[in-house]
């Protein structure tokens, strides 16, 4: 089902969480609300759940106005990052409830529950512990059980709240990779929210950055992670340098130097100048940037310095190869060969 | 190395534990302390009840005025506990599940009745209800008496006692949250569904140990009952009050049998509650703080 927010305010308190924002979720697609916390993507959720209600602005399912609709009524599937399970009642109980609640008249007799409970419960790989108690289960089994209950109610919608966010990194990852494989079975439109920025990466269709109650951009992770189009995405999307520059006849400047990186389409002043560090390039010529090493480190197949720049104390980090001979107070000249620039605020 | 650390294990058990001397100094005293305050006054309750042999023992049960106050206590009881049940879980629920106002002030309401004296409990009512007030006439030009009978009793009881169930669900009710209710909602359950289904089974076990509280305080309260029961033997005279008077009036035997009786609920309600936290020790024990 598609879901559009169209100019949703919501404030707690006179305390804006979320000012004006729109967002349409395509059927089917698996999309992510990436931001740090009080971003506002818990909110949202939350709103499109129906466990808030917006203070202005509405919520569209499919074509139908869902801003007035209670939870109940709007059928969708909501996993909890504390897992929420209901610990006096068995793994199989947990799953049923959802079907066990519903009036007499679309209830389906206690055999189908049953059915489609085990059906479930095969499908998040848990066949066999329908008779534990949640406090038995571990917490990936846990957030699997969360997930299975989420989705016996047939929900229009699958919404998830830092789903993995309590559970540590190697379950993580494999539930991760799971949820993806279970999204692609089931097809269920779902939203998911994290401050995981790897785990939003790799996991989601598109992803929807969020900042200080606004979205900042929307896009698949390819778009996002190379044309950031707000120096707040650049920097809390991947590893990123940041240093301030000054534009001057459609060139970049940096430390009264001219460093061989055209901007014609950037306003002549002061502007600052992203890159990541693993764009950045060795180069022997006048026009590139100087720096010397403060620090260095090993990450992984490469070696990460920090620089120096110019003579304000601006440090970048920029990565060589392991074996560079670059120690401290060395001085090194560069280039990054993919950049943005952001006129400065 | 190896036996250096087991001559060191030898020498002490743990760096928190005291010489023993000091251990048993302390289990000493409390032990005696526990003694002269709590057994020995229990034996003596039972050793005067049965001092004159069985029979006159279960003859001051068979005392119409006794059985009065038997009854009268259990339907006051009866009345008062479910009632503070429900207030206690209205009020655990309005302050661990909504945001408002005037919170702080209500928790702080709800202690009222452990700070006040059960005498100025009970003078609140006569106040209220009694011949110079506004109330009082009002409500006896309509047949109801308020002082000095049944309504009387059971306002001041539940005024006593209403703070027991709401001060055990409070803290656990805030404890766990909103989650479990908003699952529910999620998958489709109404309000009562909710409530019954998933906050309830949440908070059994602290709601019995409320209510076993407040049912021996309820059962035993005096002072405030005194106040505006009246005493008109037969009639208005709790089991406490019935005790009282009997000993006022050298009855001994037959005042410390009736004692005994409300001895043994307490002692029923503590094995009660600690059979409870025997069976179900990690879920009572969740379910304090």
């Amino acid at each position: 089902m598609e879901v559009r927010v169209a100019n949703v305010r919501k404030e707690f308190d006179r305390f804006p969480a979320l000012h004006d924002v729109s967002l349409d979720i395509r059927s089917g697609e698996l999309i992510a609300l990436l931001g740090p916390s009080g971003s506002g993507k818990t909110t949202l959720l939350r709103l499109i759940a129906g466990l808030e209600m917006p203070t202005a602005g509405k919520i569209f399912f499919g074509d139908t106005d869902a801003s007035e609709k209670t939870v109940q009524e709007r059928n969708i599937g909501f996993v909890f990052q504390h897992y929420a399970l209901f610990r006096h009642m068995t793994i199989l109980e947990n799953i049923s409830f959802g079907l066990k609640v519903r009036p007499r008249s679309t209830r389906p007799p206690a055999g189908e529950i049953r059915r489609r409970a085990m059906e479930l419960l095969d499908l998040v790989q848990l066949s066999g512990l329908e008779k534990r108690y949640p406090n038995q289960l571990s917490g990936g089994q846990r957030q699997r059980v969360a997930l299975a209950r989420a989705l016996a109610i047939e929900p229009g919608v699958l919404l998830l709240d830092e789903p993995f966010g309590a559970l540590d990194a190697q379950v993580r990852r494999e539930l991760r990779k799971w949820l993806r494989e279970i999204h692609d079975r089931t097809g269920h439109t779902t939203v998911f929210v994290t401050h995981d920025q790897e785990e939003a990466l790799e996991l989601s269709d598109r992803l929807c950055v969020m900042s200080q109650g606004k979205i900042e951009q929307v896009g698949s992770p390819d778009e996002v992670y190379d044309h950031p189009t707000s120096p707040f995405v650049f920097g809390f999307i991947g590893d990123s340098s940041e240093l301030p520059v000054t534009i001057e006849n459609g060139e970049v400047w940096v430390g009264g130097r001219a460093i061989g990186i055209p901007a014609h389409d950037t306003p002549t002043g002061p502007a600052r100048l992203y890159f990541r560090p693993h764009d950045a390039d060795l180069i022997e010529a006048d026009a590139s940037m100087a720096g010397v090493v403060t620090a260095s480190r090993r990450v992984g197949g490469t070696r990460r310095v920090e620089l120096e720049v110019g003579g304000d104390g601006h440090k970048v980090e920029i990565d060589l190869p392991f074996d560079h001979p670059a120690g401290e107070k060395t001085r090194l000249s560069f280039r990054p060969k993919r950049w943005k620039l952001f006129p400065a605020a | 190395m190896a036996t250096k650390l087991r001559a060191r294990r030898h020498r002490r058990v743990s760096p928190t534990s005291e010489s023993r001397l000091a251990q048993w100094t302390l289990i000493g005293l409390s032990l005696l302390f526990m003694g002269v305050i709590l057994v020995l006054p229990l034996y003596a309750v039972f050793h005067e009840a049965l001092a004159k042999g069985i029979g006159t023992f279960f003859a001051a049960f068979a005392e119409p005025d006794a059985q009065a106050a038997i009854r009268l206590t259990l339907l006051v009881a009866a009345i008062a506990v479910p009632l503070n049940v429900i207030f206690g879980l209205a009020a655990s629920w309005a302050i661990a599940k909504f945001e408002f106002k005037g919170k702080a002030f209500l928790i702080t309401l709800i202690d009222l009745p452990f700070s006040v004296s059960p005498v100025i409990s009970g003078l609140v009512y006569v106040l209220l209800f009694g011949a110079g007030s506004f109330l009082g006439p009002f409500l006896k030009s309509y047949g109801i008496e308020v002082l000095f009978a049944l309504p009387g009793i059971v306002l001041a009881t539940i005024f006593v006692t209403f703070p027991f169930v709401a001060r055990e669900l409070i803290p656990l009710m805030q404890d766990q949250g909103t989650g479990d209710e908003e699952a529910a909602l999620s998958l489709g359950a109404n309000g009562w569904q909710t409530f019954f289904r998933v906050t309830l089974p949440n908070i059994k076990w602290g709601l019995l140990y409320g209510v076993l509280l407040c049912n021996a305080r309820a059962m035993g309260e005096f002072g405030a009952v005194a106040v505006v029961s009246g005493k008109i033997r037969g009639q208005t005279t709790t089991m406490p009050l019935q005790v009282e008077m009997l000993y006022n009036e050298y009855n001994a035997t037959a005042a410390f049998a009736l004692a005994s009786l409300l001895a043994l609920l307490a002692l029923v309600t503590l094995v009660l509650k600690s059979a409870l936290e025997w069976r179900f020790g990690d879920e009572v024990a969740a379910a304090e703080r």
